[in-house]
C-alpha cells in the first residue's frame, strides 16, 4: 500500500512512499525519543479474542488497556491530555504486557505480573480497582460484595463507576464483577467481551 | 497474538485533516499525518536513501523536543516542511554543492521491492534536476509551501522560485515520461 501525495501537479506522477518505509522511520524515531527521554507514553496494538486492544505504558508501568470500540485515536488524545503529548508507537516497551495477555487468552495465565501505573485513577475508584485482583481467576463477585469487601456497603453505585472507569480492563479484572442477580451488568468493552472473558476463565478452571 | 501477526494492521492510519494541532495532540498523530509529506520533501532534495532518512529523523526529533511549545503553530505541516528543508539544505551544503550523481544514489537503503522499483525512475529524475528546481519542487509541490516561503528558505525571490518550479516540472514531465511511461501507468493504477 502507498500513500498518495496530496498534490499531483499536472502531468507529474504521484510521489508515493510506502507505509512500510514510514513505519520503519517512525520506529527508529521512537527509539531515539526513548534514548533522549522524550517518550512520555508508549503504545502498541495487539489482537485478542475480544478484538484489538491498545496497550499504553509510562516509565512506571502499564497505564491503559483500551478496547477498539472506545476509539483508539480518542484514547490516545485523552492520554496526551492527562499524561503528556509525547506519545509514540513503541511496541517493544509493551513486550511483557503483550506476552502476559497472550498467555491469559490462551488459558495459561491466571495472574498478571506486569508493573501497573494507576496514575489515571484516584480516591475510592482507585481503592476499588486495586482490590479487584483479589477476586480470583474464574470467580465472580457482585457489585454489592465488592462494596462490602471495602467496608463501604452503601457504595454499590460507586463500585459500579469504579469498574466502568477501570483504565486497565482484563488485567484488572472488573469483568469478574456482576449484578447481584448474576446478570452481567455493564462493560467498557461490551457485554460480549465480558461474557467471552468469563467463559474463557470458566473453561480454563474446568480443564 | 504477536503485534505483527494478525491480518489487521497494528498501527493506526493517518489522521484526517489535522493541519492545526494543539499541544495536547499525541505526537504520534503528527508522525502519521505528516510523515509521508516530510519524507517526500527530504527525498526530493537529497534523493532516496540514508541522507533523506536522517533529515526526516532530525525533523521529527526537533518537533518532538519543541512539541509542547508548538501549540501556537497554526500550520504544523508547513512548520515541519520548513525544518525538513533547513536540515536537507544543511546536508546539501555539506556535500559541497556537488549535485548528487545519479549512479551513486544509494538504492540499497530502501528494500528492493517491486513497489519501490516502480518509483525509482521518478526519484532518479528528480535527483537529476538542477538544485534550484529540485528545491522549488520539493518545498512547493511536495511540501505545500508558498513560493514566497520557499524563496525565503532557499535564499531566492518568489519569481525565481516560481520559474524554477515550472522549469523543473517541465523537465520532469519530459524525462520521466520518456524513461518510465510504463511505470507511470502502473503507479497510477496501484496508488
Amino acid at each position: 500500500m502507498t500513500t498518495p501525495s496530496r498534490m499531483d501537479p499536472g502531468g507529474v506522477p504521484v510521489f508515493s512512499v510506502s507505509e512500510a518505509e514510514l513505519a520503519g522511520l517512525a520506529g527508529k524515531l521512537a527509539h531515539r525519543a526513548e534514548d533522549e527521554c522524550l517518550l512520555e507514553v508508549a503504545y502498541r496494538i495487539v489482537d485478542s479474542p475480544v478484538g484489538r486492544l491498545l496497550l499504553a505504558a509510562t516509565e512506571r508501568g502499564l497505564v491503559r488497556v483500551a478496547f477498539e470500540q472506545e476509539g483508539f485515536d480518542g484514547v490516545l488524545s485523552g492520554l496526551a491530555g492527562r499524561l503528556g503529548p509525547r506519545i509514540l508507537h513503541a511496541p517493544w516497551k509493551l513486550d511483557q504486557a503483550a506476552a502476559e495477555l497472550d498467555e491469559y487468552f490462551a488459558g495459561r495465565r491466571r495472574q498478571f505480573g506486569v508493573p501497573l501505573d494507576f496514575v489515571l485513577s484516584h480516591g475510592f475508584r482507585l481503592s476499588v480497582q486495586q482490590r479487584l485482583p483479589d477476586i480470583g481467576y474464574g470467580r465472580t463477585m457482585s457489585y454489592r460484595q465488592v462494596a462490602e469487601l471495602l467496608d463501604r456497603p452503601g457504595a454499590v453505585r460507586a463500585v459500579g463507576t469504579a469498574c466502568a472507569t477501570n483504565p486497565l480492563p482484563v488485567i484488572v479484572p472488573c469483568h469478574r464483577v456482576l449484578r447481584s442477580d448474576g446478570s452481567l451488568g455493564g462493560y467498557l468493552g461490551g457485554l460480549e467481551a465480558k461474557a467471552t472473558l468469563l467463559a474463557l476463565e470458566d473453561r480454563a478452571v474446568a480443564a | 497474538m504477536d503485534a505483527r501477526g494478525g491480518a489487521r494492521p497494528h498501527v493506526l492510519s493517518p489522521g484526517g485533516d489535522y493541519g492545526v494541532m494543539t499541544m495536547m495532540q499525541p505526537f504520534d498523530l503528527a508522525v502519521r499525518t505528516h510523515g509521508a509529506t516530510v519524507l517526500r520533501v527530504c527525498r526530493a532534495v537529497l534523493g532516496p536513501g540514508p541522507d533523506a532518512d536522517d533529515a526526516w529523523q532530525e525533523t521529527f526529533l526537533a518537533a518532538l523536543r519543541s512539541w509542547p511549545d508548538l501549540d501556537t503553530v497554526t500550520n504544523l505541516e508547513a512548520w515541519l516542511v520548513r525544518v525538513a528543508g533547513r536540515k536537507a539544505i544543511d546536508v546539501l551544503r555539506a556535500r559541497g554543492r556537488h549535485p548528487v550523481p545519479v549512479e551513486e544514489l544509494p538504492d540499497t537503503a530502501v528494500p528492493p521491492t517491486s513497489e519501490f522499483d516502480g518509483h525509482a525512475a521518478l526519484w532518479t529524475a528528480v535527483a537529476a534536476l538542477p538544485e534550484r528546481q529540485r528545491l522549488a519542487i520539493a518545498y512547493h509541490y511536495l511540501g505545500g509551501l508558498r513560493h514566497t516561503e520557499t524563496a525565503e528558505l532557499i535564499g531566492s525571490t518568489p519569481e525565481a522560485v516560481r520559474r524554477a518550479a515550472a522549469d523543473g516540472l517541465k523537465s520532469l514531465r519530459g524525462s520521466y515520461d520518456g524513461q518510465a511511461r510504463q511505470g507511470d501507468e502502473e503507479m497510477r493504477t496501484t496508488s
